[in-house]
């Protein structure tokens, strides 16, 4: 973090949070606020880890130890066996379904929002304007409010059952918010640049070719991951507009393992965890990206 | 400022065609899928229709079954309990964590990361997990109220009615906070330190720091996440038709499940819309009340202002 010569006396003084230069007169006082803040804080990790500790062992049981054995601890045998029982039922066409239509919404979504974007920060017709209030209206529609039409309509197309409907229909959800997201940011692009490269005889698409899209790169980022981790975990679209196991989803292809497998828990949990994991490595590989975009998003 | 170019019409057509290069795909995009539909929910809404055939033309015979049906009013009333419910447990905690997150201490960061842990698993996942947790013959919870003799564990969670919405309200907090942390720790670090050195210098307890200076810094944020919690709940249907289906009994039959099963159980999509426009003019009124109450529409004025 850089700070100016200006700001230098706010940082010697300051929060609490931050550290020796804090008075101590604040620092020792114990406030019920603080008291209340701690008990969370170390209470939280327990309620959000336990349950995923706990399917994280149920995954490793066979079904035999899963109701003999104690399942919080991981004595009685631990097994791969049901990883292999998911995979067999079907649980790879689901993850490829999913890999496919993640990836075809966020090209297909990110490559239309941002001309759009572009447009509307440019604001050379009425139409931009126009466009931008009925996105600012689309934002706060629910997915829910529409689903009954959406589905006859995906009927009428006849692209029921297909995954061009999840493709298009989850695309079309994510371009209210991502367009208003890339707005904030090409906003914040200098006027000057846009302007000396048109006076140097550019037109408008050399300037987006050539000028938003490479300085856009950070926001492209930050809403890949946001409208993939959308779609990703999507369940009503493909509950409804879908019905085959052939083009089956994970979040959906997890209640048809269920339903196909009630009683094996095991099988369930390892399902569960191979549906989240390349999340899990994402998140690993780029914990910071993953934090920043989901939070900043919403916060603009 | 912008350099006019030297021929005018030449350039305005020029910026035409590329707005309707830039703007079309997304606009059509959306045009088709959502506003369409939504559009195709309040014309369905006066017609009477089984999904099959022709619809016929009900005009408001829809609503006035709406207004009357014991069901709807009771998917209304759960709606709302979920809604209230989620802001006032999702909240607070929200804010508290947050708060602690936002420390520049590095463990806290760690901290962060754990914190994130729910938002990466699907509604689906998530449903799945506490099912094998919540079971009452051979869940984690009973295993755990067997070995450590707590006998409140051993409850029947979602067969209980009197619980069983509790259960579901606290499922949605757990999925749901980890995000609404993100954002006040966000938040939090956008509060200048200086407000904090100019109130403790005029002798502000810690208490009076929270209260004076920290809560109403983050109202922007207080209003995001509280939209958030309360347009999301007021459609949430995940978690509930996984695990309960609305029951035991009507007991977790919230509106949009309600509008699910009208719609693809009874064919009944008429009717399924008048839920549907019900559902989406209260969030979309919500929505925009609370954006216009705290003054946070500046986006859209400031685009306006500056043509």
């Amino acid at each position: 973090m850089s700070r100016t010569i200006v700001s230098r006396p706010a940082r010697t003084a300051a929060d609490p949070a931050r550290g020796p230069a804090a008075p101590s007169r604040a620092r020792l006082r114990v406030s019920p606020g603080r008291v209340i803040t701690c008990v969370l804080a170390t209470g939280w990790p327990v309620v959000v880890l336990a349950p995923v500790y706990y399917m994280v062992l149920a995954s490793f049981r066979s079904q035999g130890t899963y109701l003999t054995a104690n399942p919080w601890l991981p004595g009685g045998g631990l097994t791969l066996s049901e990883y292999g029982t998911v995979f067999g039922a079907g649980l790879g066409r689901y993850l490829v379904n999913s890999v496919i239509i993640t990836a075809v919404c966020i090209v297909l979504t990110l490559s239309i929002c941002l001309g759009a974007a572009f447009r509307i920060v440019r604001r050379s017709t009425w139409a931009a304007g126009a466009s931008f209030r009925i996105l600012l209206l689309g934002l706060a529609i629910p997915i829910q409010a529409i689903i009954v039409p959406l589905y006859l309509l995906i009927y009428k197309l006849h692209l029921y059952d297909t995954l061009f409907a999840l493709m298009l229909t989850m695309s079309a959800a994510a371009v209210p918010v991502s367009v208003l997201i890339m707005v904030s940011f090409v906003r914040d692009i200098p006027r000057e640049l846009i302007g000396a490269m048109l006076v140097d005889g550019g037109t408008e698409w050399t300037v987006f070719r050539r000028l938003i899209v490479p300085l856009s790169k950070p926001v492209l980022a930050t809403l890949a991951i946001y409208d993939g981790l959308n779609v990703w975990n999507n369940f009503i679209l493909p509950l409804v507009l879908t019905q085959s196991n052939s083009v089956a989803v994970l979040p959906l292809g997890l209640t048809k393992l269920e339903g196909q497998y009630a009683i094996n828990v095991p099988a369930v949990m390892a399902a569960v965890l191979l549906s989240v994991l390349p999340l899990v490595v994402l998140f690993i590989v780029m914990r910071k990206q993953v934090m920043r975009s989901l939070g900043s998003v919403v916060m603009r | 400022m912008r350099r006019r170019p030297a021929s005018p019409g030449q350039a305005g057509q020029g910026r035409g065609l590329a707005d309707l290069a830039g703007l079309a795909p997304a606009m059509a995009l959306f045009g088709v899928f959502i506003v369409v539909p939504m559009l195709g929910a309040i014309a369905l809404s006066l017609f009477r229709w089984n999904g099959l055939g022709t619809p016929h033309w009900a005009g408001a015979a829809n609503w006035i079954q709406f207004a009357h049906d014991p069901l709807a009013r009771q998917a209304l009333t759960v709606t709302a309990k979920v809604v209230v419910l989620s802001w006032v447990v999702q909240t607070p905690v929200s804010i508290a964590l947050g708060l602690f997150i936002a420390g520049r201490q590095r463990y806290r960061s760690v901290y962060a990361a754990l914190y994130v842990l729910p938002l990466l698993l699907s509604t689906a996942g998530i449903a799945l997990m506490w099912e094998a947790l919540l079971d009452p013959n051979f869940g984690g919870l009973v295993a755990l109220s067997r070995s450590l003799n707590l006998g409140f564990l051993r409850q029947n969670w979602l067969g209980n009615p009197a619980l069983t919405l509790y259960v579901i309200i606290g499922l949605i907090a757990w999925q749901f906070i980890p995000f609404h942390t993100l954002l006040y720790q966000m938040g939090r670090r956008q509060i200048p330190d200086v407000l904090y050195e100019a109130a403790r210098l005029d002798g502000a307890s810690p208490a009076q720091l929270f209260w004076r200076v920290t809560l109403p810094q983050l109202r922007y944020t207080i209003v995001t996440s509280s939209t958030l919690i309360i347009v999301g709940s007021l459609t949430y249907f995940d978690i509930v038709y996984i695990m309960t289906n609305g029951g035991p009994g009507y007991t977790t039959r919230v509106l949009s499940l309600d509008m699910y099963q009208a719609a693809f159980q009874q064919n009944e999509f008429g009717y399924a819309s008048v839920l549907a426009v019900v559902l989406g003019v209260v969030g979309v009124g919500i929505a925009l009340g609370l954006v216009r109450f705290s003054g946070f529409g500046s986006m859209a004025s400031q685009q306006e202002g500056a043509a």
